[in-house]
């Protein structure tokens, strides 16, 4: 859980980094990608924060914000799973095995399970289209990955979630 | 540092290569590292030193070989023998046969002498040969060579004459002839100036350009160096996709290891030139690769395309002159300078001159990274290269150019690629996408796929792009679940064209192809869909069964 | 100096203008008539509704009148059949883009799309219409923010930021999910930058934002506001 102090400590350093760019408004991006990689995500506070700092309208630090796919505007779960969706993992049937989890799972792409501990996300394109199709758990990639194979790693790791608390 | 020095470092580092007996390059790309790649690596050099070979054989990490299919691969030289799916627990059999006993173990060995043989590999030259994390093994291969003789024997209009003598054009999917653009970002008197490499490879199914920047990211600072000096321009960025985390740090090494060497930061080499390089992060949006919407983008804006004219060559970041290149446009650059216009543009078609690489991907026997000389024809590259299509299935139709490109039938596959016959064909280079599809694709499914992708990148600006792609989407889901109309095909045309003339940006002015290459090509498969109310490939049938048995 | 004057040929009549000067500019100046519907005079073009296109001699990409200058001899098409028919397509897009019934539209008679959609006879759309229902911001107690209603011309956002000078108004999101916002996604009322000046509702084409009780035909004026005319003069 996130204390006071520990939010103290990523502010620092998005302001350290805004100070590195010189306050530069054109350093947004790199601002907001530097402010979601310490918080995981950007909430409207933070996104203020920047909007003060750099001096940019908040609503337009908002619509740069929600522009981007990559960035979060919501808590995510604390397991990723993302499906690459790009055409040869498409073509390769990424789409099945995604659609197999979702039923499974019964969540939807884009969204995190009630509680809160799967997100599922599809991205366009991992670049490891020899491989296809790739799905990512959390931070390990699976290649020519099959619907048993993922339906089967998700559950472990609900399980293992399970057995931790 | 001056000219002469990097001469001198070239000549140190080729002794060093030299007094190594044996070469073996461990591929630690993207492709081969969620294989175990950095394991393998660990495995050889620990297998080398046990054996004691250290001072005849070099144990080197590198970039990707294109063989991505069969990862994580090594590769030894003298003689380019790539081993595939090598395993840690290979590691010693293979030093020990190979290097010890000079015997290959062909059991080992990747086994398609076209996939070679075709190809002609000019930007891919260092491509699992160096380690990119190495400025000394770029310089080592002649990198920096063409920065020194441009900076010390050529003007910048010579520098520009010779670009434009290749017939060197833009690489990102248009087919701009650089040199032009050069001229014209040269012309431009306002000042200061900049140089911008896309790396925004948003294509999915491409990834041409970031095996290039994880394997000889030099190549891509060398060339920026030159156009900053041939256009006067003294500030430069690199935008790439955050999706390419290793990219993204073999490039911020690289420019680090530039500026250590003097050849980023004032006086470049001793000369007045001065230019510096930032790395600036996409999040997640294929438009930004958009000539204008990535001028947007670096400035922290939402990536919207502006109207052109103004060019970026006129006004660009900040209003500046801006000249937007591709990374593999730029690629070519020093090779050009080097070996002179006329040498390269005797490579390829007279009108399309070099190579282009293209993320071969689908139902081939051999996916991977190819580069191929222009005027190669798809079936060179589909059945020779990729081996065609996996046993027991049949070719039904091959997607070039990437989610805005063209799905071309059999009978087109002796087309050679270059711009304009594709164009023709109302396919696209773009960036160099090629997917082959089986006859368990279905067409209708394959061009709504596109269509789904183009809708979600949208950024919408403009009317036909924002409302019409989902119009259009609307419809092909009809047809898939078995609603479908004839007259729903006239309404479908109508509507690409509309995108495709009256969109502001290539983005939407490219989003109907697959819709209109499959209705030239393939309107039978739609006319099933509608008519006998039946998916030939079985695809569609499997989502709404009810529908389609009444 | 910016006298220099540019000879140019527009539907076949030679007319003149200043090299600064767009072809919109061009051509209303000699009483040809071009449609727009996101251009207003004073702000920034934006060329997003892409129904000023025209067709340039020469160049096989169509071109937005209000934002392409003009050029020596340059020979310029603003009304061949392609055009008509494409401009009557994008009316046809922006109408079922939305929902937009305009017996219960606060901008019943003054609505610029309405006018464009009966000069171009569109009497029905070939796409289906979309009905998916936004909420309204209805929080403010002047300014009502219809989602509904709204054609993402960005006059509002542009005429808040430049002339006004507060940019409250930007856009959420990207493509068919692009959503005007009121600074971060807040309740107009909960806006802790807007003047509360009115210009956006003054220049809103259609019936998107409006002020709460009035119909569009008292608040807004036919001819060019006129903060934007002052701006002009300056």
């Amino acid at each position: 859980m996130t204390t006071s102090t520990s939010l103290d400590k990523r502010l620092i350093l998005v302001d350290k980094a805004i100070t590195t760019y010189g306050n530069r408004k054109d350093a947004l991006l790199e601002i907001l990608h530097i402010a979601h990689n310490v918080y995981g995500y950007l909430d409207k506070k933070i996104l203020l924060h920047i909007s003060e700092k750099l001096n940019i309208p908040p609503s337009q630090v908002y619509g740069v914000a929600t522009f981007y796919n990559y960035f979060k505007l919501k808590k995510p779960g604390s397991h990723a799973i993302t499906f690459c969706l790009g055409t040869a993992c498409y073509v390769k049937g990424a789409e099945e095995i995604l659609s197999a989890l979702e039923k499974e799972f019964n969540i939807r792409r884009g969204e995190t399970s009630a509680d809160g501990k799967i997100s599922v996300f599809a991205t366009r394109c991992v670049g490891a289209c020899a491989m296809a199709p790739n799905v990512i758990v959390d931070d390990e990639m699976i290649g020519k990955a099959t619907k048993e194979q993922v339906l089967e790693k998700v559950r472990k790791l609900l399980e293992g979630e399970r057995s931790e608390t | 540092m001056k000219p002469e020095e990097i001469q001198k470092i070239a000549e140190t580092e080729h002794d060093l290569r030299m007094a190594y007996k044996y070469r073996i390059n461990v591929c630690c790309s993207s492709g081969c590292l969620p294989f175990g790649a950095q394991k393998l690596l660990k495995a050889f050099e620990d297998a080398v030193k046990e054996l004691g070979l250290e001072k005849v054989c070099k144990v080197a990490r590198t970039g990707c070989v294109g063989t991505c299919s069969v990862a994580p691969v090594v590769l030894i030289d003298p003689g380019n023998h790539l081993y595939q799916n090598v395993k840690p627990e290979d590691v010693k059999k293979i030093v020990q046969e190979h290097i010890i006993n000079g015997r290959v173990l062909e059991e080992c060995v990747y086994k398609n002498e076209a996939y070679f043989s075709k190809q002609y590999r000019l930007i891919l030259r260092n491509a699992g040969k160096i380690d990119p994390l190495r400025i000394e093994d770029y310089i080592a291969v002649g990198g920096y060579s063409a920065l020194a003789k441009a900076l010390t024997h050529m003007t910048p209009e010579q520098v520009i004459y010779e670009i434009s003598l290749s017939g060197l054009r833009g690489r990102g999917g248009a087919g701009f002839p650089t040199g032009q653009k050069w001229n014209f970002v040269a012309k431009s008197t306002a000042k200061p100036k900049y140089v911008v490499a896309n790396l925004d490879e948003g294509d999915p199914g491409v990834f041409a350009n970031r095996t290039l920047a994880e394997a000889d990211p030099h190549a891509i600072v060398e060339g920026m160096v030159i156009a900053a000096y041939a256009v006067g321009a003294e500030k430069g960025f690199i935008y790439i996709r955050s999706e390419y985390p290793l990219a993204i740090q073999t490039l911020k090494k690289a420019i680090e290891q530039a500026k250590s060497y003097g050849l980023l930061g004032n006086n470049i080499l001793g000369s007045t030139l001065n230019f510096d390089i930032e790395l600036r992060l996409g999040a997640g949006a294929f438009v930004a690769g958009e000539e204008t919407a990535i001028l947007s983008s670096i400035e922290g804006l939402r990536a919207t395309p502006r109207p052109r004219p103004p060019y970026p060559a006129v006004s660009g970041l900040w209003g500046k002159p801006t000249l937007v290149n591709n990374v593999e446009t730029l690629a070519n650059v020093p090779l050009i300078i080097l070996n002179g216009g006329a040498w390269f543009s005797k490579i390829g078609t007279p009108k399309c001159t070099g190579t282009k690489c293209f993320s071969l991907t689908g139902k081939v026997k051999n996916p991977g990274l190819i580069e191929v000389p222009m005027g190669i024809t798809l079936k060179e590259i589909v059945y020779e290269i990729g081996g065609g299509v996996p046993e027991g299935r049949k070719f039904k139709a091959v997607l070039v150019g990437g989610p805005s490109g063209g799905c071309l039938p059999e009978n087109m596959l002796s087309l050679p690629i270059d711009y304009e016959s594709l164009t023709q064909a109302g396919a696209i280079m773009g960036s160099g996408g090629i997917v082959v599809i089986d006859d368990e694709s279905c067409i209708v499914d394959t061009a709504r796929f596109f269509i789904d992708f183009c809708m979600d990148e949208s950024c919408g600006k403009c009317v036909p792009c924002r409302a019409g792609i989902p119009k259009v989407k609307e419809i092909l889901d009809k047809i898939m679940t078995g609603e479908g109309k004839v007259e729903d095909l006239n309404v479908l045309e109508d509507l690409s064209y509309l995108i495709r003339d009256a969109s502001l940006c290539g983005l939407g002015q490219t989003a109907p192809n697959p819709v209109l290459t499959t209705l030239k090509y393939f309107k039978q498969e739609y006319l099933t869909h509608i008519v006998e109310r039946k998916c030939p490939a079985g695809k569609c049938v499997l989502k709404k069964v009810e529908v389609i048995k009444e | 100096m910016s006298e220099r004057i540019v000879k140019l040929i527009i539907d076949g009549k030679e007319v003149f203008a200043k090299p600064t000067d767009t072809i919109l500019k061009a051509a209303t100046d000699n009483g040809i008539y071009i449609p727009t519907l996101c251009y207003l005079e004073g702000l920034t073009p934006h060329g997003g509704c892409r129904l000023c296109v025209v067709e340039v001699k020469g160049n096989p990409k169509l071109m937005t009148s209000c934002t392409t200058p003009v050029s020596n001899n340059m020979e310029i098409t603003t009304n061949s059949p392609k055009l008509v028919k494409y401009r009557k397509q994008i009316i046809e897009l922006l109408l079922s883009e939305r929902i937009h019934t305009c017996s219960v539209c606060v901008a019943n008679g003054n609505c610029e799309l309405q006018e464009l959609a009966s000069k171009f006879g569109v009497d029905h759309t070939s796409v289906s219409r979309n009905w998916e229902r936004f909420e309204l911001d209805m929080s403010h107690e002047r300014f009502v923010l219809d989602h509904n209603r709204c054609i993402l011309c960005t006059r509002c956002i542009r005429v808040c930021d430049e002339i006004e000078g507060v940019h409250t108004l930007d856009i959420k999101k990207r493509g068919k999910d692009s959503m005007i916002i009121v600074d971060l996604d807040e309740p107009w009322a909960a806006s802790y930058s807007c003047t509360e000046c009115g210009k956006c509702s003054a220049v809103c084409p259609v019936g998107a934002i409006y002020i709460k009780g009035k119909h569009l035909s008292e608040t807004k004026k036919k001819e060019l506001p006129e903060f934007i005319v002052r701006r002009r003069s300056r």
